[in-house]
């Protein structure tokens, strides 16, 4: 953790990596939060750009698929006016170290200023800021099944709109929590931010070997879970593990977890209905759910690009130029 | 850290009045007037009473087109900039409290043409002070000072309204 902490802040305790929730502190969490905040008000300008990264060169560097995610870190970087290369990389499983270091000396080699990664390995974002030369920034856009820090405050920044503060809040994670690296970074975050209670839902087979070390409240019905909660998050059932048979069928599935009107009576009544997308209509929610007044959904989709925009800002501030950083090397 | 405080009042009359005289030499009927966060606000909440003007006062915090935002960093708390729907092809008048460097100006005028293109921009200022790096001049002018090194002039409120010049006590190098 410590090390993870020196990684991801300056020595002036700023942000330089976003790699994960731990090791950060509330009130970083807070200033992300209050950035995103304010830099909402760009979409209302009829030019939709500011010019805080102008000349700026952010490198999206996909070794998974991505749409949602992808898309929202270009949108977010071109209105800060920066510069974005998109690139997708098939990762073979065999030459991966080395060909990820070497693929790293040639964009540093160009100039790049950010990395934005998304790898099917845990821990994949920190190897690369750790390799990565000093001026470079990296940010997580989830890494196998360790964590997804922007998804979780783009999460924990549409909860504050819906609901104000998290003191009093209880919200429920419901689904594959064992192998969700947004459910992960979700539990820290808003763990960190106060919420009292954070339960998790899911049948036995997907629920983390050691849920304790979360402090998450454990629950295995659905119905029992969801009594008064203020947020309810599903996540996407990933079609995978029925095949490695932790699940009985997607029917079945949907008959004990899937989310409908009639179980979400049980919560509160304004309670507010999350999903990270995309989503699976009669597996993990009901399209009745998933389309209805407490749905937020699509917000949380828009949320993601000034989240995203105020996260890159943050680490690349107080960075000295390139050249003076190089010649200290 | 010892201030002098300064009557506010006669640089804000002779303000007013020299925007009045402007609008009306160039015989502009409906300006919109927009103050800089966060002094400029209150300066341009003054004067939006005193010159009786009808459009609704609009704001602009210039925080993401400041350009040392890679040396000072990013303030978590900007404020929201109001601006009425269209400000194309009307008359701005943009106010601030203090013009020093010229370069607050300078970022309000990028950020001002972001939401659309104005007939034309006129800047309004309470105080002025020596200084200036880029070739920017205020059209209504308050006051001019001249300050002794490790000297700054401050605008404090927004109620009372004060205007003082504080010296610090370890002088900037």
């Amino acid at each position: 953790m410590k090390k993870r902490n020196r990684l991801q802040l300056d020595e002036q305790g700023r942000l330089k990596h976003f790699l994960t929730i731990e090791g950060l502190n509330r009130q970083l969490l807070i200033d992300i939060l209050d950035t995103a905040e304010s830099l909402t008000s760009i979409s209302e300008q009829s030019i939709k750009k500011v010019p805080l990264l102008r000349g700026k060169t952010i490198v999206n560097l996909f070794f998974e698929a991505s749409t949602r995610t992808r898309t929202t870190f270009e949108l977010a970087a071109k209105r800060l006016s920066a510069d974005v290369l998109n690139i997708n990389i098939q990762a073979s499983a065999t030459a991966k170290g080395e060909t990820l270091l070497d693929t790293l000396r040639n964009l540093e080699a160009m100039h790049c200023d950010m990395f934005v990664v998304r790898h099917a390995d845990s821990g994949a974002a920190h190897f690369i800021a750790q390799h990565a030369a000093p001026h470079i920034s990296v940010i997580n856009a989830g890494d196998g099944q360790h964590a997804h820090p922007t998804q979780a405050m783009l999460d924990m920044f549409t909860i504050r709109r819906e609901k104000g503060e998290f003191h009093r809040l209880t919200v429920a994670i419901v689904g594959d929590i064992r192998h969700s690296r947004v459910a992960r970074s979700q539990i820290h975050a808003l763990s960190m931010l106060g919420v009292e209670d954070i339960r998790i839902i899911a049948p036995k087979t997907l629920i983390p070997t050691e849920p304790d070390a979360f402090g998450v409240h454990v629950f295995h019905d659905l119905r029992e879970g969801l009594r008064d909660v203020d947020v309810v998050i599903m996540l996407r059932l990933q079609k995978e593990r029925m095949r490695g048979a932790s699940l009985p069928s997607e029917h079945e599935y949907f008959q004990r977890y899937g989310l409908t009107e009639a179980k979400l009576e049980l919560a509160k009544p304004d309670v507010t209905v999350m999903h990270p997308g995309p989503i699976n209509r009669g597996v993990e929610i009901d399209s009745e759910v998933a389309d209805g007044p407490r749905s937020v959904i699509l917000q949380q989709v828009s949320h993601g690009i000034a989240v995203r925009m105020a996260i890159m800002a943050m680490a690349m501030q107080q960075r000295p130029p390139e050249t003076a950083e190089g010649e200290r090397r | 850290m010892n201030a002098k405080e300064l009557d506010i009042n006669p640089p804000l009359n002779h303000v007013a009045e020299s925007l009045s005289a402007l609008l009306e030499s160039r015989n502009i009927q409906h300006p919109i007037m927009i103050g800089i966060h966060t002094g400029g606000v209150w300066v341009a909440q003054q004067l939006h009473q005193r010159l009786r003007l009808q459009e609704p006062l609009g704001t602009l915090d210039i925080s993401f087109y400041r350009d040392d935002f890679t040396r000072v960093g990013i303030n978590p708390q900007v404020k929201p900039s109001t601006l009425p729907p269209s400000i194309d092809d009307r008359h701005i008048i943009l106010v601030d409290d203090v013009l020093y460097t010229g370069r607050t100006i300078r970022a309000a005028m990028n950020e001002l043409f972001d939401y659309g293109r104005p007939a034309s921009i006129m800047l309004a200022v309470l105080v002025e002070r020596d200084g200036r790096e880029l070739p920017i001049q205020a059209d209504a002018l308050g006051q001019h000072i001249t300050l002794e090194a490790g000297e700054q002039v401050k605008l404090q409120g927004p109620e009372p309204l004060t205007l003082s010049i504080t010296r610090l006590r370890v002088p900037t190098a």
